[in-house]
């Protein structure tokens, strides 16, 4: 029983956080091999290398693999799949992108955000936008699932596992890489960050969100946001948090104008302290915050930064 | 070119769902059922591409339980031309896995020869977020994930996705599966009038052995829990007050 686990790789660094929590998810199903796809992933696969737990690194270095377009990394995957019981990866968006299409070319099912590995063939993952959690037992050949990495502790490092060049070639034709538009920020990365400010609609302007930034930046924070925040253009799209955007679990989330709609909750109600700053005191997100202050939050959002 | 639009009925989004007692699942009976917002947008596409004069036709499908015409009559209601019904289950409990459900599309493609196929991202009751891949997987074609624009420039879809790190355009040949995002655009209502127009308009009415499809689960549902429930916190009456319980708890 072995475990081909696809490396998150950002702009051809190795999404450590991702990678090493999604390392001790498969750890108790066999052996674990990272796959990192993609021309000028070397360094990348050479940390893989380095996390506890993975016995040997797989490096597919050809340009087609870029980017992780869909059709060659699916393809590349299924081309490894003869030897492992289980294909996994954190579920980000890449691999949301490609595990089904994987999973589909093997004629087996896909997993969704796992966030509990009982056995080889059992596991768990929320569904209605985690208003219940299901436990599933697989009657598939080969497992292919994507693990919801706040659920996990990460792996240690200190390893220093084989890194094996794939020479595989990728097909390319049907896709092709435009352009990425990604903002380049100094503050912690939203998925794993320790402490999370989020802004909602309540914010009410793309201006008015430099004091979420201001608090976030106060307390070491990433910035989030609701959907509503996003669509009415007050924040960037990678900052929303939720059931069809980012999942946190932070140490600290603080909620600012942020109703609380259980789309919201989905992304967020696994945090260990929750903080709610809302002027409506029936607003339902102060049913899950520890500590709930009632309070506009154009008054209550600059004193707190200025009391940190 | 023609438009395929497969469309899912799912509970409500405004329902509080409820995990049943003995575990076996989610409370569907007597539960308020819609199309799954992300197939609305998806729609609304498919008839914006048609009313641009870049499709000619738009087909909707949905396979499940028989209740799903209700949610095509919707998606005709809003502008597509002809409907399919793909009855695969009695119980309105029963969820079809997105691979058989996959399957039965490519089966449907098949027939019908779309140049596109536009789907959600995903389908709000079972989150999985996988059948667009997984027919553009079995077709053989190639896919655009969760689209926030698209646009058809001759033999190809220039799609702008939503991804962890911001945005990402890529171009797809045609033909393709393109699965939405909710930034997309925002659907239209149907009118009353469009509503008993939609009524008049064919509805095929099929079944997965129609297709000789197998679409028997390969997960077993061993049980469905309530998630953790947390515990009510305090109001706290000021910013002082909010700075020192975060201190209390170490959280600061
Ligand atoms: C899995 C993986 C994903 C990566 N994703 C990105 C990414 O999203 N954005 C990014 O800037 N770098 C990415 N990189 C890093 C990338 O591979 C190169 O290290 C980097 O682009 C160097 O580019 P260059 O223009 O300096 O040099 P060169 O490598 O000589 O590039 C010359 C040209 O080739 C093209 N090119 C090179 N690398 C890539 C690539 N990865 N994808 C598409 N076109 C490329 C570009 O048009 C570039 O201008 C990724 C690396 C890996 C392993
Ligand atoms: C299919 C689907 C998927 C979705 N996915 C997501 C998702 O991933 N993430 C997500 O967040 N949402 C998602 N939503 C949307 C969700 O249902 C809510 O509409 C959204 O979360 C509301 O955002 P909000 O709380 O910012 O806005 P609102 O609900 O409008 O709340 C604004 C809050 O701000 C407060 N407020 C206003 N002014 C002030 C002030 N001056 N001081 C203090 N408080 C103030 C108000 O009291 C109110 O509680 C989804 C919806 C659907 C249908």
């Amino acid at each position: 029983m072995a475990v081909l686990l696809l490396a998150e790789v950002v702009n051809g660094q190795l999404a450590l956080d991702a990678v090493s929590k999604s390392v001790s998810a498969v750890a108790s199903l066999g052996d674990v091999h990272v796959l990192v796809a993609g021309q000028g992933g070397d360094a990348a696969a050479a940390e893989a290398a380095t996390l506890a737990g993975v016995s040997k690194v797989l490096f597919a270095g050809d340009h087609g693999f870029c980017h992780t377009l869909a059709e060659p990394v699916a393809a590349l995957i299924v081309s490894l799949s003869g030897g492992y019981s289980h294909i996994a990866a954190a579920a980000t968006s890449d691999a949301k992108n490609v595990l089904p299409r994987v999973a589909a070319l093997l004629d087996v099912m896909i997993l969704s955000d796992v966030t509990a590995v009982i056995d080889a063939d059992t596991f768990e993952r929320p569904i209605y936008a985690g208003n219940a959690i299901q436990t599933v037992k697989s009657s598939d050949s080969i497992k292919v699932f994507t693990i919801r990495t706040t659920s996990f502790e990460a792996a240690a490092g200190g390893n220093s596992a084989p890194v094996e060049a794939l020479g595989t070639a990728a097909e390319t034709g049907k896709s092709e890489w435009i352009e990425d538009k990604v903002a380049a920020s100094d503050r912690p990365e939203l998925t794993s960050a320790g402490i999370v400010v989020s802004g909602g609609r309540g914010v009410g302007s793309e201006e008015s969100f430099a004091l979420i930034e201001g608090l976030a930046d106060k307390l070491g924070a990433a910035v989030g946001a609701s959907r509503a925040a996003v669509d009415s253009g007050y924040a960037p799209n990678d900052w929303q948090v939720g059931q069809t955007g980012k999942v946190v679990a932070p140490q600290l989330y603080v909620a600012v104008g942020i109703s609380g709609a259980i789309q919201h909750l989905a992304g967020m109600k696994d945090s260990k302290i929750i903080v709610a700053i809302n002027k409506d005191e029936e607003a339902p997100i102060f049913q899950v915050a520890d500590f709930g202050l009632v309070a506009d939050l154009f008054d209550a959002v600059p004193e707190l930064t200025s009391k940190l | 070119m023609k438009v395929l639009v497969p469309v899912k009925r799912v509970i409500d989004y405004n329902v509080k769902v409820r995990v049943k007692a003995d575990g076996t699942g989610v409370d569907l009976a007597n539960v308020k059922m819609s199309m799954n917002p992300f197939d609305e947008i998806a729609v609304e596409e498919a008839i914006r591409l048609k009313e641009a004069g870049k499709a000619e036709e738009i087909v909707v499908v949905s396979i499940g339980v028989k209740q799903a015409q209700e949610t095509l009559r919707t998606a005709l209601a809003m502008g597509a031309d002809r409907a399919i019904l793909v009855t695969a289950a009695d119980d309105v409990h029963t969820d079809i896995e997105p691979l058989a459900v996959a399957k039965i599309l490519a089966k449907v493609v098949e027939e019908e020869q779309p140049g596109l196929v536009l789907c959600g991202k995903q389908a709000i009751d079972n989150d999985m977020n996988a059948t667009g891949q997984m027919l553009a997987a079995l077709l053989g074609w190639s896919q655009a994930t969760f689209a926030s624009k698209v646009e058809i420039d001759g033999g190809a879809a220039v799609v702008t996705r939503e991804v962890d790190g911001g945005l990402q355009t890529i171009k797809s040949a045609l033909p393709a599966v393109i699965s939405v995002d909710l930034r997309l655009n925002e659907p239209r209502y149907a009118s009353l009038p469009n509503i008993m127009k939609a009524k008049k308009k064919p509805l095929d009415e099929k079944t997965a052995a129609d297709y000789g499809v197998d679409v028997s689960p390969r997960l077993a549902i061993v049980k469905t829990s309530e998630p953790a429930v947390r515990q009510a916190g305090i109001k706290v009456g000021s910013v002082d007050e909010l700075v020192s319980k975060l201190k209390e708890v170490g959280a600061i």
